[in-house]
């Protein structure tokens, strides 16, 4: 332990926070523009501040992208009346939007987004058991979404929060299984390690398909995303375990639910698709220069933007399942393909050896 | 009786889901590049862009004035009495009030105030006016800052009004008569 290590830690944690956000804050502009232009229309267009009409044609066009959008929604979302309904169990309905929001934001810490610029590993935390972390501290994320449920202290988010903590836990195990059969290939628990296997032997996806399938159909359920967004169907349940939420605790758990996705598509990338590397203009080792670690960053960003964009687009074409299907479709289908997955890639192996 | 229906049986593909999905993001994706690369947009983008309204339109009601710019209204208060939200106000010139500004008319309403607020077009002041001094025209988006704002007077509701000249409806009562008078057209 020493000085050094402290400060590029926290320069990396407070780099890797802030893009997070800014992540964030533009997928839910991504989320809104995406699903109009699917759906045959315009999407946010006219919120600007007012001198950006002054600025010829980048400034009707930027308001047009609705960049600003974001930061309206969140301005409006801190100056909103924090209110707190009289009947919800005060310290639980506290505590549930940060710890919806802390365990979203951890994940980031193993993810490795970049392979190293000068001396300094571009991940926060090279865990060995960067998986295992992962998934315990996604785990935690249904606590935050339970409690809501409860806290609230009325029916339909306590429906949500009881569908959420059911759909997490059954997703979860068929998630975990079908990472094992990376780990199995890999040898390795540790997410550089996977990374760098891969630009080795080439991208995981087409060692471990059905794996991906299983780990991206799991992630979709994990985030509450459509078509597994079952927790706040609003069709149903209003709006799920937030219903009595309003202004920034509302916007913690609109925060977690975007920053899962973007732990997700990390994961996703990481495991599958080989993380910061590419296999072309030599971006396939470690970086030795400065601009190629820059670069690898940006590679990673890429991939994992476009798995964003694919949550989203997913999120516009597909209904939701029924509450039977999604169980069914956990324990009965997944469970036992990643089962056998692990049997197949184990038998594989051994056969290899 | 319950009657049942008999489910299709699922092939081994369709339970699958995927190639329902590939579908599904195929048909999105199509969308997404129209919209974006071709401009189908159904959005109209609203104060930029308006409705052509088509005639018949029931919008704000308007006093009118005829071709010799004169006040129309005779302040029968017909419309004030048949307006179903009272939403028409009208103050009479009284016995020695001002004459009405035109000829053959006795009296002109001294003020005549129509409470946009109130208001529900439906035309009833239309119909109702003898004289054809009211019509609704093609105005939809009133606004104003204040409620006493959105009271027109009789000089906004002339000055808005426009004109329309003659009265119509003795020529429209004449071509109904004609019409009577042959009516076995064919036969
Ligand atoms: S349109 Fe109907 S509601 Fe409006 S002033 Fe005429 S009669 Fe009254
Ligand atoms: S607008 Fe027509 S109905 Fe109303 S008072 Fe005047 S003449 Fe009578």
């Amino acid at each position: 332990m020493n000085w050094n290590f402290i400060i590029f830690s926290l320069v990396k944690i407070a780099i890797a926070i802030g893009v997070v956000q800014g992540i964030v804050m533009y997928s839910v502009l991504a989320e809104r523009k995406i699903s109009a232009w699917i759906q045959d229309r315009v999407g946010p267009n006219r919120t600007a501040p007012p001198f950006v009409k002054y600025i010829p044609v980048v400034g009707p066009f930027l308001t047009r992208l609705g960049v600003f959008q974001p930061l309206a929604d969140g301005l409006k979302f801190l100056v909103k009346e924090d209110f707190t309904p009289g009947g919800v169990k005060k310290i639980y309905f506290w505590i549930a939007p940060a710890l919806a929001v802390i365990p979203a934001m951890l994940t980031i810490a193993v993810i490795p987004f970049g392979s190293n610029i000068g001396a300094q590993k571009m991940v926060i935390a090279d865990l060995n058991v960067g998986i295992l972390y992962t998934f315990g501290i996604v785990s935690m994320g249904v606590y935050g979404i339970v409690l809501a449920g409860y806290a609230a202290n009325s029916k339909y988010p306590m429906f949500g929060g009881i569908r959420s903590s059911a759909q997490m836990i059954s997703y979860e195990i068929s998630m975990g299984m079908s990472v094992i059969p990376v780990l199995l290939i890999v040898g390795n628990l540790n997410l550089s390690q996977i990374i760098s296997w891969q630009s080795t032997h080439g991208w995981m996806v087409a060692y471990a398909p059905i794996s991906f399938i299983i780990f991206m159909v799991a992630s979709f359920a994990e985030t509450n995303r459509t078509p597994f967004d079952l927790p706040e169907a609003e069709t149903e349940l209003v709006g799920g375990y937030h219903t009595e939420y309003g202004s920034m605790k509302f916007a913690l758990f609109f925060l977690a639910e975007y920053s899962n996705m973007v732990s997700s598509s990390a994961m996703m990338v990481t495991l599958f698709f080989g993380g910061w590397t590419l296999p072309f203009w030599g971006l396939d080792h470690a970086a030795t220069s400065f601009g190629m670690g820059i670069a690898q960053i940006f590679v990673f960003l890429a991939k994992m933007l476009f798995f964003m964009v694919v949550f989203i687009w997913v999120r516009w074409m597909f209904p939701r399942f029924r509450y039977d299907q999604l169980m069914d479709l956990g324990w009965r289908r997944f469970l036992p393909l990643a089962l056998v997955n692990i049997l197949i890639t184990a038998v594989w192996l051994w056969l290899r050896s | 009786m319950a009657i049942t229906v008999n489910r299709k049986k699922l092939t081994f593909w369709e339970k699958l889901y995927l190639p329902a999905i590939v579908g599904g993001l195929k048909v999105t994706l199509k969308h997404a590049y129209n919209t974006l690369f071709l401009g189908k947009v159904v959005t109209m983008e609203y104060p930029e862009q308006k409705w052509t309204l088509p005639t018949g339109y029931r919008g704000a009601p308007y006093l009118v004035k005829d071709q010799d710019n004169s006040t129309k209204c005779v302040s029968c208060q017909l419309c004030e009495f048949v307006c179903p939200p009272k939403a028409i106000r009208i103050t009479p010139p009284g016995e020695h009030g001002q004459k009405a500004d035109r000829t053959n008319a006795e009296k002109m309403p001294a003020e005549f105030e129509i409470n946009m607020l109130r208001c529900i077009f439906c035309g009833f002041c239309q119909e109702v006016c003898p004289e054809e001094a009211i019509f609704l025209q093609k105005d939809y988006s009133l606004t104003g800052l204040s409620r006493s704002e959105m009271i027109y007077n009789k000089e906004k509701l002339l000055s808005l009004g426009g004109e329309v000249g003659g009265i119509q409806k003795w020529k429209l009562k004449l071509d109904e008569a004609k019409a009577q008078e042959n009516f076995p057209v064919k036969l």
